[in-house]
């Protein structure tokens, strides 16, 4: 993007003191990590301070000064905390680099409009600086998941090992014990019966409803409506209890079937959204040519319909998927023993004998939930180019 | 005006708009069906049994009947003849291993019921009552036989005149029958003999058959037992009124317990009123479901504005690349985001250790951030914060940039056009996320029960632990029927804002 403000260099005395301050700041978690967070505060605020001076007023080069800072930091870092300091410093190192010639050639300024007041300036990017914190509070419990299921001991949190990147502290024992445990393979293997069979369910029953209520005369449309919708509001336990006396009174309690129908149900609501919306945008006008041309109503939707709709009944499928697949709550209740899921197997793990194994599954699930966000995602921009709403 | 088939245009019309109708609920029906079947109904059994109360009156029939004519205000004991009742029924319902459950559903009501009719259904076998048999057994030894009382209660007229006894032959048949057994072929039980007496000794059917009369005679030299202290020295508790009042109570078939119950209320001989101090627990934990719930949703609110707001702001392309961000967490397993917080929340879990390591926190006084309300909170938030996000995302799309320019072009500050011109039209976007939050975290079960501990829990965590652990049914539906209703207003104020229609998701 062009800059929308011309930008000039900065006084000494404006950038110095910032990079000073943020010194201040990371020396004090130095210094409290290394005993006295009063010395680390004056040490990293001098510290800093000074290395902005030098880098800008002395040797006034920007590549080697960025080079030298991330160089200085990252060996003292290895000097205080061994290999993990050495990354941290590192880092810190290029932040630093980074910040003071950021402040120094006046870069901050240039996408941002010329008027704006200093005051408005600092907010704008203090705003930033706090929806970033949001984003990473958002991803990390993610991102920590993964390096911790490459544990070598059952440790639930990272070893000194795993900090100083020694082969030994990571393992692929987790894996292998998801893999050849049976209790996860059978947990596994019921969570892949399940899981497609309520899919089917609730995508032929959900693609039918859903073409039924998006026809311009539907009685009662906003009671149907509001009834299809509801097993995504009604809290699941309520679901699970309502499901539980009820399928043991007509003996589906603890049979596949019994779960498969609750898991059905579960989904169908994600289906009816995501199939009626991508109706909105259908041109029926099409299936009235297909008409007619001289086809029947089957094979109006198989041939012209179908093919139209096709991302959005497949990004309900995946809903549905993996709301069954996800779900705990109800098989917990409808199920037995013999349909306990993954998510069972892991809520169990998690409340009883608490064992990493769980960490692997979770990376492996969170693997799958990007391929499954990455298909959506495709799915829907697919959807959007097919009924001309975005070009490209 | 005709159509091409000669009919009015208006009728053809009619005709082809109702066959639209027909064709679309066709579509629809079977969906509609199928939920109808897999959840509707589950939901409305779950009502029912949140008032339904038979196993009283099917357990303990004859007791119920006689019992309703015992005025429960009085500090007296119910008259002799509701224990031989109770004698009756209790002897059938050990027969069918009835009477623990029964126990076990009133010891919810009065605590001790539990273990005082697992008692007296090993004591009941041992009653003195064998006299009168042995009396009648004395004067004519068929009257051991099964055949000879089948035979006995043939008689139209002799079941007219001992109904009690007829009606205890006739249950002990069917219980035989159920086992595969014929009550012609066993040996007499000690408690029909009892119910012929307490009949028969009362001058009832007098000069119907001749065997009423030959027993009548049999038993006109014995000394009568009193039922009352024969249950009385199983145990002192059947002298206590205020069980009889706890079985009266809960007689009726349909009954509002369950509900007093859950709003931590109790019958009680003189009227409803508050359990002891000591017992309220109920709407504790709805109070503090609430009260989560919300500090949930306002904290979702806090961290979802600004990130929706950067999301609408930003370029196409960077919003898309932060969207993901969002949306992972949204697609990635409930089970993987509670056991990650579990991992990051733990006394020895990745907070703590970065906090110690930074020397922020002493290694013996690291935070207790889990199985607390804290724990909840915090997964919690993180967990429906996208629910949060994407609706306020999808609403702040929509608002112009240039309105707030214009408000700062007429002097508006920065905070006066956010305020006074930006924030009224998000406001939409509020509503929706914060009923959607609320509504999915009040239902919350499962990262309560992981990360919540004792102080951190909902109250579907109280319904579970009814369902599996407690098994007081009744109970558990009646939570979960308060639980549901607060969610279905709170369904129908989201219809009514944003319209179910309007649901979208992830984008």
């Amino acid at each position: 993007m062009a800059g929308k403000t011309p930008i000039s260099r900065k006084p000494v005395n404006f950038y110095v003191p910032i990079v000073a301050a943020f010194g201040a700041l990371a020396g004090l978690f130095v210094g409290t990590a290394q005993g006295s967070g009063f010395l680390g505060l004056i040490i990293g605020a001098v510290l800093l301070g000074a290395m902005a001076f030098v880098a800008t007023q002395i040797i006034k080069t920007e590549r080697p000064t960025k080079w030298g800072f991330t160089v200085l930091l990252a060996v003292g870092g290895l000097l205080l905390g061994g290999i993990p300091g050495l990354v941290i410093g590192a880092l810190f190192g290029w932040f630093f680099g980074w910040l003071t010639w950021w402040l120094y050639e006046g870069r901050y300024r240039e996408k941002l409009a010329p008027y704006l007041t200093p005051g408005q300036v600092l907010w704008h990017f203090t705003f930033r600086v706090i929806c970033g914190a949001i984003f990473v509070f958002l991803i990390t419990p993610i991102l920590v998941v993964m390096p911790l299921s490459f544990n070598s001991q059952d440790f639930f949190t990272f070893t000194p090992e795993m900090l100083r990147f020694e082969a030994e502290g990571y393992s692929l024992k987790h894996y292998r014990d998801f893999l050849t445990n049976n209790d996860w393979q059978n947990a596994l293997r019921n969570s892949v019966l399940i899981a497609p069979a309520a899919t089917l369910l609730s995508v032929s029953f959900g693609t039918l409803a859903a073409i039924g209520l998006s026809s311009e005369h539907v009685p009662f449309r906003r009671a149907i409506m509001a009834i299809l919708i509801s097993p995504m509001i009604v809290p699941l336990i309520i679901s699970a209890a309502g499901m539980y006396f009820f399928y043991s009174r007509i003996g589906l309690q603890g049979t596949y079937f019994g779960v498969v129908l609750a898991h059905a149900a579960l989904g169908i609501p994600f289906v009816i959204i995501t199939v009626t919306a991508t109706l909105v945008g259908f041109d029926r006008s099409l299936t009235r040519a297909a008409a007619n041309m001289g086809a029947n109503p089957v094979t109006t939707f198989f041939r012209v319909q179908m093919p139209l709709i096709l991302p959005g009944v497949i990004s309900g499928g995946l809903f549905a998927f993996i709301t069954s697949f996800d779900e705990v709550v109800v098989v917990l209740f409808v199920g037995s023993a013999g349909q306990k899921t993954l998510p069972w197997q892991m809520f169990t793990g998690l409340r009883e004998q608490i064992s990493p194994t769980i960490l692997a599954v979770a990376t492996i699930l969170v693997t799958l939930s990007i391929l499954l966000l990455a298909t959506v995602e495709l799915l829907r921009r697919r959807s959007e180019r097919l009924r001309g709403m975005s070009p490209g | 005006m005709l159509a091409a088939d000669g009919t009015p245009l208006k009728k053809s019309l009619a005709r082809a708009l109702r066959m639209q109708k027909i064709r679309a609920l066709l579509l629809i029906a079977p969906l509609l069906v199928f939920v109808l079947v897999t959840f509707l109904a589950p939901i409305a059994d779950m009502l029912f049994r949140s008032v339904e109360n038979q196993i009283v009156r099917d357990t303990l029939p004859q007791t119920v009947s006689r019992l309703s004519a015992w005025d429960s205000d009085e500090e007296e004991l119910p008259p002799e003849e509701v224990f031989e009742a109770f004698y009756v029924d209790m002897v059938l319902a050990r027969e069918q291993k009835l009477h623990t459950r029964l126990g076990t559903r009133l010891n919810y009501e009065k605590t001790g019921l539990s273990s005082l009719f697992r008692k007296s259904g090993r004591g009941i076998g041992r009653f003195d009552t064998d006299v009168y048999t042995d009396a009648l057994v004395d004067a004519d030894p068929s009257w051991e036989e099964g055949a000879t009382w089948e035979d006995l209660f043939s008689n139209a007229g002799v079941r007219s005149a001992l109904p009690f006894t007829a009606s205890t032959w006739d249950r002990w048949s069917a219980v035989l029958g159920a086992d595969g057994k014929n009550s012609s072929e066993e040996d007499i039980e000690d408690f029909i003999v009892t119910a012929l007496y307490t009949e028969v000794s009362k001058g009832q059917g007098a000069g119907v058959d001749a065997r009423v009369d030959q027993a009548a005679s049999a038993f006109a030299g014995i000394e009568p037992i009193s039922i009352r202290s024969q249950f009385a020295d199983i145990d002192e508790d059947w002298a206590d009124p205020e069980v009889w009042r706890t079985i009266h109570t809960y007689a009726p078939p349909y009954i509002d317990g369950y509900f007093l119950n859950s709003i931590d209320m109790q019958k009680t001989p003189d009227g409803i009123e508050q359990r002891p101090e000591n017992q309220r627990i109920y709407l504790m934990l709805f109070g503090r479901t609430m009260f989560m719930s919300l500090v949930i949703t306002f904290s979702c609110i806090l961290l979802g504005y600004p990130v929706a707001w950067i999301l609408a702001n930003l370029p196409m392309r960077t919003a898309n690349l932060l969207m993901i961000l969002v949306l992972l967490p949204f697609w990635t397993s409930l089970l993987v985001r509670t056991s990650a917080w579990k991992v990051m929340l733990q006394q020895q879990g990745v907070i703590n250790d970065v906090l110690v390591w930074l020397g922020m926190v002493a290694d013996d006084g690291r935070l207790v951030m889990i199985n607390n309300q804290t724990g909840t909170i915090i997964a919690m938030t993180h967990i429906l914060l996208p629910f949060m996000i994407l609706p306020l995302y999808s609403v702040m799309q929509t608002i112009p940039p240039s309105y707030l320019r214009a408000a700062k072009s007429l002097g508006a500050t920065n905070w006066t056009a956010f305020w006074r011109v930006y924030f009224p039209q998000s406001v939409p976007g509020i509503g929706a996320g914060s009923i959607l939050v609320f509504i999915l975290s009040i239902g919350y079960y499962i990262t309560p029960e992981i990360v919540g501990g004792t102080t951190g829990v909902f109250i579907s965590n109280r319904i579970a632990y009814h369902i599996s652990s407690s098994l007081n049914w009744g109970l558990a539906a009646a939570l979960g029927t308060i639980l549901l209703a607060v969610v279905l207003i709170l369904y129908w104020a989201y219809d009514r804002i944003v319209g179910i229609d309007n649901v979208k998701l992830g984008g």
